[in-house]
C-alpha cells in the first residue's frame, strides 16, 4: 500500500466511523481522536475498519502510531510493506 | 381485543409520530416483535409489541402524530388456530385429544360454517404460517412446505426459515468476525447481505447498513394508510435536519428543566485509581483479535451496574415515591455528533459478561447515532452513566434523567500523583461523580455507592 492508498483508506474509514466528521479540517499532526471528536468506541471502529480493509492485526500498543493522520499513513504503508 | 398504544419512550415524551408500520392487518405478531417505527423529538425508535396475537386494524396511519397512550392498532389476542381437523376425515391426530375436541365442536363449526371435509388436507402447508414468515421465505427463496417446523405443533418458525435459507445457499458467505458477531446480535442472516469487503466478504458495515432495521428508517411513504382517519399533520419526513435538531434541543431542555425543578439533587465526587483496570484491560486485549477488544467504559458500566446491588436506592424510579428496580438497565449517555444527547439502556447490564456488554455498547452507540433505537431501550433505563471524560473533562456533575434517581459521571483518565502506604506514585486516575435524588437516598448512601464502584474496579478480573 502506498502513501496515497493509505491516505485514501484512512479517509474512507473515518467517513464510515463518523460520517459527520470532516477530515479536511484536520491537520496532518493533529490528534484524530480530539480533532474529530471520536470516543473510544469510534476509535476502535476506526482500527477495526483498517484491519478489515488490510487484514492487518493491529495490536493495542500500536494505537498511538495511529493517532494522527500522518502517523497512520506511515504505519499503514510500513505494515503493508508498501511505500 | 388487545390494544397496542403509543408507548412512552422517556419521561419527556408527550406524543410521537408513526413513521412506518412494519405489519399489516392479518399479520401474526409475537411479544417483542418490532411492529412500527415511531419518531419522537429525540430520535427514531423501533417500537416493540408486548402482546402476541394477530393485527386486526391499524388505527393510526403513517405520518400521524398522536399523544402517548393513543391506540395505534387493535389485535386479536389469539393467533388463528391452524385449520381444525376435518370432523369426519380421519386425520392422523391422536384419538385421545381428537375426541373431546369433536364433542365440544357442535356450535363452533355451525356458527362459522363447517369446514368442508377433506379441504383442510389439501391446503398447502404454507397456509398455516403467518404472512410475515411467508414473505420472508419468499424473499429468501425457501419453500416453506419443505421445512420441518421446530415451533409448537410443528409450526415453522422464523429461525427455521432462515436456517433453511442458509442450508440452501450451501455455506455462509465469507465474513469478518465483527460482522458475524453483529449479525448474530441483530439476528441478521449473513447470506442475505451484499458483501463489500475484500473478495466480496461481508464486513461490519454491510451488517450495519444491511440489517433489516436499517430499512425501517428509510424515508416513510407520503401516503397515509387507508385505515387512517383524520388529517395528516406535518410528518416526520417533512422535518428538516435543522428542525429535528431544534426539536431535540427543546426536548432535552424541557426534560432537564423538569429535573432541576423537581429533583433535589445532591452531588458527590471521588477519585478512583484505575491502574488495575487499565492494566487488566491491556492484558485482556492482547489475547483478543482487533475486532473483539474491550474499552474502559465497559468496565465502568459493569462496575456501576454491579454496585447497585449494594446500594439499591440508586436504581429505580421516583414517581410519587421511590420504587427500586429489580433489574439494572444502565442508560448510556451518548452524544450525537449533530448535537444533543440521548441515554438509551443496556438491559440487565449487571448480568452481562464483559464481551457481551462490549458488543451491546458498540451496537447501541452505532444505532443511537444512526437514529435507530428500540422502544424498550428508550423507555426503561433505571440509572444512567455519562462518560464525558472521554472528551477531555476531569469531572461531570450531571443532571438526573427523571424519573430515574441517580446519574454516575466518569471523567477523563489522567496520570496523577497518588500517595499510598507512605509512598508517592504516579497512577492513572479518574474522577467519578454521583448526582442523586435526595428524595430516594442520602449522601451517606451515595458515598457508599461510589466506594463500591471503586472497590469493584480494583478487581477487574471479577467484573
Amino acid at each position: 500500500m502506498n502513501d496515497d492508498e493509505a491516505r485514501q483508506l484512512i479517509r474512507s474509514t473515518v467517513r464510515q466511523v463518523a460520517p459527520e466528521a470532516d477530515l479536511d479540517q484536520v491537520g496532518p499532526d493533529e490528534t484524530l481522536q480530539e480533532a474529530l471528536d471520536l470516543d473510544s468506541i469510534d476509535f476502535l471502529n476506526f482500527v477495526v475498519g483498517l484491519h478489515e480493509a488490510t487484514g492487518l492485526e493491529i495490536p493495542e500498543r500500536d494505537y498511538p502510531q495511529l493517532s494522527t493522520l500522518d502517523g497512520a499513513v506511515s504505519y499503514l504503508t510500513a505494515q503493508t510493506g508498501g511505500g | 381485543m388487545g390494544e397496542f398504544t403509543m408507548p412512552s419512550l422517556g419521561a419527556d415524551m408527550e406524543a410521537g409520530t408513526v413513521v412506518k408500520w412494519l405489519v399489516k392487518p392479518g399479520d401474526e405478531v409475537h411479544r417483542g416483535d418490532i411492529v412500527a417505527v415511531v419518531e419522537t423529538e429525540k430520535s427514531t425508535v423501533d417500537v416493540e409489541i408486548f402482546e402476541s396475537g394477530v393485527i386486526d386494524t391499524l388505527v393510526v396511519g403513517e405520518g400521524e402524530r398522536v399523544p402517548v397512550g393513543t391506540v395505534l392498532a387493535l389485535l386479536t389476542s389469539a393467533a388463528p388456530a391452524p385449520p381444525a381437523p376435518a370432523p369426519t376425515g380421519g386425520t392422523p391426530e391422536e384419538p385421545e385429544r381428537a375426541r373431546p375436541a369433536r364433542r365440544a365442536a357442535p356450535q363452533r363449526p355451525a356458527a362459522r360454517g363447517a369446514p368442508v371435509p377433506g379441504l383442510t388436507a389439501t391446503l398447502p402447508p404454507a397456509q398455516l404460517h403467518s404472512p410475515v414468515l411467508r414473505h420472508l421465505a419468499e424473499q429468501l427463496g425457501v419453500d416453506v412446505a419443505r421445512i420441518e417446523g421446530s415451533g409448537p405443533g410443528g409450526a415453522v418458525t422464523r429461525a427455521d426459515v432462515e436456517q433453511a435459507a442458509r442450508r440452501r445457499s450451501g455455506r455462509p458467505p465469507a465474513s469478518s468476525p465483527l460482522a458475524r458477531r453483529l449479525a448474530a446480535e441483530e439476528g441478521t442472516d449473513l447470506a442475505s447481505l451484499h458483501g463489500t469487503g475484500p473478495g466480496g466478504a461481508v464486513v461490519a458495515r454491510d451488517v450495519r447498513q444491511g440489517a433489516p432495521r436499517a430499512e425501517a428508517t428509510e424515508a416513510p411513504p407520503a401516503a397515509v394508510a387507508p385505515a387512517a382517519p383524520g388529517p395528516l399533520p406535518s410528518t416526520a419526513a417533512a422535518r428538516s435536519t435543522g428542525e429535528r435538531q431544534a426539536a431535540l434541543r427543546q426536548a432535552i431542555g424541557a426534560l432537564m428543566a423538569r429535573s432541576k425543578r423537581e429533583i433535589p439533587h445532591y452531588y458527590l465526587s471521588t477519585t478512583i485509581d484505575v491502574g488495575a483496570a487499565t492494566d487488566w484491560l491491556e492484558r485482556a486485549n492482547l489475547e483478543r483479535p482487533t475486532t473483539g477488544r474491550l474499552v474502559l467504559p465497559v468496565l465502568l458500566l459493569k462496575a456501576t451496574a454491579r454496585a447497585v446491588a449494594k446500594v439499591p436506592e440508586m436504581n429505580g424510579f421516583f414517581t410519587d415515591a421511590f420504587t427500586p428496580s429489580e433489574a439494572v438497565h444502565v442508560g448510556v449517555a451518548i452524544s450525537l455528533r449533530s448535537g444533543g444527547v440521548i441515554a438509551p439502556a443496556i438491559h440487565d447490564t449487571d448480568r452481562l459478561g464483559l464481551d457481551d456488554l462490549m458488543a451491546q455498547l458498540h451496537d447501541l452507540v452505532g444505532r443511537a447515532r444512526a437514529g435507530v433505537l428500540r422502544s424498550s431501550e428508550m423507555a426503561d433505563p433505571t440509572i444512567t452513566v455519562t462518560n464525558l471524560g472521554e472528551l477531555g473533562v476531569d469531572a461531570v456533575f450531571g443532571v438526573i434523567y427523571p424519573p430515574q434517581v441517580a446519574l454516575v459521571g466518569f471523567g477523563q483518565v489522567t496520570e496523577r500523583a497518588v500517595a499510598r502506604g507512605g509512598m508517592l506514585g504516579v497512577r492513572p486516575c479518574l474522577t467519578a461523580t454521583l448526582s442523586a435524588d435526595h428524595r430516594a437516598s442520602d449522601g451517606h448512601r451515595g458515598g457508599r455507592f461510589l466506594a463500591e464502584i471503586d472497590r469493584l474496579l480494583q478487581e477487574p478480573e471479577n467484573l
